[in-house]
């Protein structure tokens, strides 16, 4: 499997580590009432799809940068990979006018 | 059908025209008492002990495929009771004994094999872990013997033992595993459940759960929809898959494993051996091939195929173990869904919706659990209760703390 890397180009998956779903980079908030359930989840429940996944890769042996890549897991297709400091990127919304 | 010694006289004098198929070709039945989804041998074995052990009756078993086409038709075979935890020992120990009678229980040729199997150990500190499994390994009455370098070097000589990197000093040997014909496990247990009344039906495959009031009432199915009392999915691989339809996330990653045929050669390995210092074991099938493999790739996959960079990594340990094997051509390799939980443990417990069971999260390493995971899981569809082996194999233990987890590395599935 070949990762289109944004920055470095096409990277043997080799040289990378991987770590599994990129919903693993929403993290509960510790502060809520359901935080013990939520954490519980987070941490050992996975959606495990059949067909296209967004996942977690970490370029060990490269820029040792996290990217999301999205991948189809019924044919190993790579769709696509971002940085994962991008995917995490809160998007912009307009605060409502007071 | 049965076999005899006359039959096979008779059949060979006869020109083999008189053999039956093993099992029946059912059309289902619009509602049983118990429904088995998948047919593998975790699924088949569980049908037979419900038939023959705890007297059930009207019982299915619905496959997608063809009986054998999911993992027990692609394992490397290895059973074995040597693990070390107390959740887990005694259930495999109970296994291993079922696997010793399992031809006479089914009448049918599994090709059991106690040929043994070593694992080898290149530390101190690894040689005095492996001193600690054998000794729990001999808590649960399972078979284990520490072997030093020498007598190691009598029983497998072509070993490479002085590999500067991981040297060879002894290897922790249980002389009662050994390895089985894996279709013929499957094979053995569905005639056995036939034989019992037990519909088997293939080409079916589950496409939801018709629930009603947090009860389950049946299976939709791409043969029409077919009603039962209870649910019981053992379905390894696809275990998130088939669950996800009841509406269930469950502690389950799917990765592929891939294993490794070579070309039929002179028996030179005798029983199991691995690497202690790589994820390697090999074994010499009766046919002559040398039968190996690794890691798992290491990321999500439901593809039934692996890549290259694990050709590669397993190649690399069985030359660092045995340089003998570089010249022997590999013949075949292929792929299987694994159902990698997060304590690398497997789960055999009811779920959150009543009638409906789970068996699932194995790994790579469900088929040598096959008839206890079959007897437990039928212990569990017959009498709600675990069976003494299998208490530990809640699916709540992840929100409790109790994990099973052997390799000690955490909720990361592809380590386990
Ligand atoms: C390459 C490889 C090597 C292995 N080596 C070993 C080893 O040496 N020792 C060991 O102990 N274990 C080993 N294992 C693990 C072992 O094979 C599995 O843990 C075990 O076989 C899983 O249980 P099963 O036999 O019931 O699974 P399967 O045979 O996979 O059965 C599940 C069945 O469910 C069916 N199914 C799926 N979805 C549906 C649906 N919606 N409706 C109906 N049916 C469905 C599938 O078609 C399949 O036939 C290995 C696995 C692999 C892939």
């Amino acid at each position: 499997m070949l990762i289109p890397h944004p920055l470095l180009g096409l990277r043997d998956a080799e040289e990378f580590v991987y770590l599994g779903d990129a919903s693993l980079m929403q993290r509960p908030d510790p502060d809520s009432p359901t935080a013990l359930t939520d954490f519980c989840d987070y941490v050992f429940l996975r959606d495990n799809p059949a067909g296209v996944h967004r996942e977690l890769w970490f370029h060990e042996q490269g820029d040792r940068s996290w990217l999301v890549v999205t991948r189809n897991t019924l044919t190993h297709e790579i769709l696509g990979a971002e940085l994962a400091t991008d995917a995490a990127r809160p998007t912009v919304t307009q605060e409502p006018s007071a | 059908m049965k076999f005899s010694a006359l039959r096979v006289v008779k059949e060979a004098l006869t020109g083999h025209k008189g053999w039956k198929p093993l099992w029946r070709n059912p059309q289902p039945q619009p509602d049983y008492d118990i429904v088995i989804v998948g047919g593998g041998g975790h699924g088949l074995a569980t049908a037979y002990y419900l038939a023959k052990t705890f007297g059930k009756a009207r019982i299915a078993v619905l496959e997608k495929g063809w009986i054998g086409s999911g993992n027990v038709g692609r394992n490397t075979t290895i059973v074995r009771s040597n693990y070390l935890l107390p959740g887990n020992q005694p259930f495999y120990e109970f296994s291993m004994k079922l696997w010793e009678g399992l031809e006479q229980e089914l009448n049918f040729n599994a090709m059991v094999s106690q040929r043994g199997i070593i694992n080898l150990f290149h530390t101190d500190a690894q040689r005095d872990a492996f001193r600690r499994r054998g000794n729990a390994m001999h808590l649960s009455g399972a078979d284990a013997v520490l072997l030093n370098r020498d007598a190691l070097r009598q029983k497998v000589p072509f070993l490479n033992y002085d590999n500067a990197r991981f040297p060879i000093k002894g290897g922790l040997w249980q002389p009662r595993a050994g390895t089985a014909r894996h279709d013929g496990v499957a094979w053995g247990y569905a005639r056995g459940a036939d034989m019992l009344g037990v519909d088997i039906i293939q080409n079916c495959e589950v496409t939801g759960f018709r629930i009603d009031a947090g009860r389950v009432r049946g299976v939709e199915t791409t043969r029409g929809y077919i009603g039962a009392a209870k649910v019981g999915v053992a379905v390894a691989g696809s275990s998130s898959r088939v669950m996800a339809m009841a509406g269930q996330r469950l502690p389950i990653e799917s990765h592929v494993l891939q294993a490794f045929v070579s070309e039929g050669l002179k028996p030179v390995i005798s029983g199991v051996i691995t690497f202690g210092a790589g994820h390697f074991y090999i074994s010499q099938s009766d046919k002559g091939g040398l039968v190996f493999g690794g890691d798992v790739d290491g990321y999500n996959s439901y593809a039934q195929r692996g890549n290259l960079p694990v050709v590669e990594d397993v190649a690399q340990g069985g030359m660092a173990l045995m340089p003998m094997i570089g010249r022997a051509r590999l013949l075949r390799s292929w792929g299987g869904i694994v159902d990698m939980s997060m304590d690398g443990s497997p789960i055999i417990d009811r779920t959150a919706i009543d009638g409906l069971y789970l068996n699932g999260g194995w790994c790579y390493g469900g088929f040598k659990a096959t008839p206890a995971s079959g007897f437990a899981f039928a212990h569990l569809l017959a009498t709600d209760r675990p069976h003494e082996t299998a208490t530990a194999y809640r699916l709540d233990r992840f929100a409790t703390g109790h994990v099973i987890d052997e390799r000690g590395t955490g909720a990361q599935p592809n380590l386990h």
